[in-house]
């Protein structure tokens, strides 16, 4: 993804006729040419990867997507959001649900599993319009404490502590018979990750974008300028909370399994320590901040298992890492990984300026 | 009949328990204008101290002593060395370093003692009284918490009223600046008060364990229904935090008693929303509206 950045930055360069280049200008088709690059690539390099390695992969997709929506609203609205990872609960059982009783294609539970959770997103939104910083922050922790117990309360319908069991789409046939629906799964994911992606760029140069941080930086500038808050801080609230369902039923599918725990509060604050740590407000954080949610804890169980350290320092070093990191990186570097690399990205460009 | 009163009973119990989160609240917000979230985390450390002691023989009121000077030091070791360098910042940012001390400190906790579910020592019998032949729902142990946060809020009311160091803390936490011209060391006062706040939060977190049980993060529900609690107060008024604490300890224990007891956490989020939306500001504040 980040490697095939450079790419529209070309385009323009070649002196084609007038109205290409102006096509080229526009945000939208250079981070679609981006993101069809990317899918591309991702498409080359899972047919040398195994099927293990593809399986680690497609579990870093649903997080890209929910941690794209919450930096969207915690870094570019200045809304902060501890429930998130309820938000992606309500899209994995929007989906799990509708492929139980249901016989919907796959591409309209997607879309359902996003807009229900837009829709819960937008009620909750109208309640955090009236509220700041630490209120919010409190009122989100309630609910993702409180929502996964809703799931035990009603066993019948969401299958109690065990949870209910998902199927994973069979592979088409246009992939080959080889194809296995863990490929399927990843391919599926990534197109995803790519559609999000393409439109949360676009919607940040846009006159939306502008508006969520006029929000962000003075409300009462923005409110005299005739900008509604209340409805901006909405409308943020309710797509960050489509892209966390549209996760969420993308996390149902590659676990197999949707229960209770698996989105508990932890779930929620993980979210927010790879947000952070990943880098507030960027959507290239919310990459990395995915890739440390399922490759730290990897690491911490491999790293307790050759010091044959005993369980319940791996069940816990990565939480310990992440809580570490997020008290280091407020204070060191706010803008996180993204922040250290375009600062070294920034460095590289004026040594090669200086000597010339 | 006998249910509504025993659940009210259960309910002024916990909700004194609330009362005490809150009050940790509300210390550390009225001074600092941060929601210390690690509360949860100290509270529940500061108890796994008193347990890991009472183990060793220790008498329970030493471990529970101990226990209190631990959450004491950990909550000013935390406000001088983490929170002091981002006071100043965005309070997004004050609010991400006390959830990163809330992750640390309960993954600490499970490294050390692991994650399985243990009792703590209740010390008195938590078996309901016997009145006149009914047995009642509530215990020795639930007088116990009444004497305790009673205690505390008597001495707490009398350090901030009478004596020369309340007066300063006060002033630090109202007029920083004035308070610094008159020779008031104001970042002592917020360690202290940070200090006194985490203390008050391994109280509660001593009379909670015995019913919810001990592990890492046995603590985050009664954190939250603190943190409700400290809201319907007015997050400023430690008075507020004792009224908070006992309305939304009776409101839950109507919930979990009538409803179940899922609903408890589903609840004080509601109430939540609903206290916000309708005052902002909190049912008990003195405080005037503080937007720009």
């Amino acid at each position: 993804m980040v490697t095939a950045k450079p790419e529209p930055r070309q385009a323009p360069a070649a002196a084609g006729p007038q109205g290409l280049r102006r096509l080229f200008g526009q945000p939208l088709v250079r981070n679609a040419i981006v993101g069809v690059v990317a899918l591309v690539l991702f498409y080359l390099l899972i047919g040398h990867l195994g099927q293990y390695r593809i399986y680690q992969l497609s579990q870093v997709g649903p997080y890209v997507i929910a941690l794209a929506g919450l930096s969207v609203l915690t870094g570019q609205n200045g809304q902060i959001s501890l429930g998130h990872g309820a938000l992606m609960a309500i899209g994995a059982w929007t989906l799990t649900l509708m492929q139980l009783h249901t016989k919907s294609p796959l591409w309209l539970m997607l879309i359902a599993s996003a807009l229900v959770t837009m829709v819960f997103g937008a009620l909750l939104g109208l309640v955090a319009a009236r509220l700041r910083g630490p209120y919010l922050a409190g009122a989100t922790l309630a609910l993702a404490l409180g929502l996964p117990d809703i799931t035990t309360r009603y066993q019948s319908l969401f299958g109690g502590y065990q949870g209910l069991e998902v199927n994973q789409p069979n592979a088409p046939a246009f992939l080959g018979a080889t194809a296995t629906p863990t490929e399927w799964l990843a391919i599926i994911e990534m197109i995803c990750v790519v559609v999000v992606m393409v439109l949360f760029a676009n919607l940040l140069r846009s006159r939306v974008g502008r508006k969520f941080r006029a929000v962000r930086d003075d409300e009462i500038a923005t409110q005299v300028s005739g900008i509604s808050v209340p409805r901006t801080q909405v409308l943020a609230f309710a797509l960050s909370a489509g892209a966390a369902g549209l996760g969420g039923g993308l996390f149902a599918l590659v676990s197999g399994n949707v229960s209770p725990g698996g989105f508990s509060v932890v779930l929620s604050i993980s979210l927010l320590a790879a947000m952070v740590i990943g880098g507030t407000g960027t959507l290239a954080g919310a990459v990395w901040g995915a890739a440390i949610m399922v490759y730290v804890p990897e690491w911490a169980s491999t790293l307790t298992q050759k010091l044959s350290l005993n369980q319940s320092v791996s069940a816990n070093l990565a939480l310990a890492i992440y809580g570490f990191l997020l008290v280091a990186i407020i204070m060191v570097a706010p803008m996180g990984i993204q922040g250290i690399v375009r600062l070294v990205i920034f460095k590289l460009r004026n040594l090669r300026k200086e000597p010339g | 009949m006998s249910n509504f009163w025993n659940f009210l009973l259960i309910g002024v119990s916990n909700g004194l328990v609330y009362s005490l989160v809150a009050l940790g609240i509300v210390l550390i917000y009225r001074s600092t204008r941060v929601i210390n979230f690690a509360l949860a985390a100290m509270a529940m450390f500061s108890t796994f101290i008193a347990a890991t002691l009472i183990d060793r023989n220790v008498p329970y009121f030493v471990a529970f002593l101990a226990a209190m000077v631990f959450g004491f030091l950990l909550g000013a070791v935390t406000e001088r060395f983490v929170m002091r360098p981002v006071e100043s910042k965005s309070p997004l940012n004050a609010v991400i370093v006390a959830i990163g001390m809330l992750i640390f400190l309960e993954a600490m906790a499970g490294v050390i003692w692991g994650a399985k579910l243990r009792n703590f020592p209740s010390y008195f019998s938590l078996i309901g009284l016997k009145i006149g032949g009914t047995r009642l729902a509530i215990s020795d142990f639930d007088l116990f918490i009444v004497a305790v946060v009673v205690v505390l809020l008597l001495a707490l009311s009398v350090l901030f009223r009478y004596t020369k160091l309340g007066l300063m803390m006060r002033a630090s936490a109202f007029a920083p600046e004035v308070a610094r011209l008159l020779g008031v060391r104001v970042g002592r006062m917020l360690t202290l008060g940070w200090g006194l706040a985490c203390a008050a939060g391994a109280v509660a977190g001593l009379l909670a364990a015995p019913k919810v049980f001990l592990f890492p993060n046995n603590m985050d529900g009664v954190l939250i229904f603190g943190f409700t609690a400290a809201i319907i107060g007015g997050l400023d008024s430690p008075v507020g935090a004792l009224v908070g604490g006992l309305l939304t300890g009776v409101a839950l224990s109507f919930i979990g008693g009538y409803l179940g007891s899922d609903l408890e956490t589903v609840g004080a989020f509601l109430i939540l929303v609903v206290v916000l939306m309708a005052r902002p500001e909190g049912i008990f504040s003195s405080m005037s509206a503080r937007r720009v």
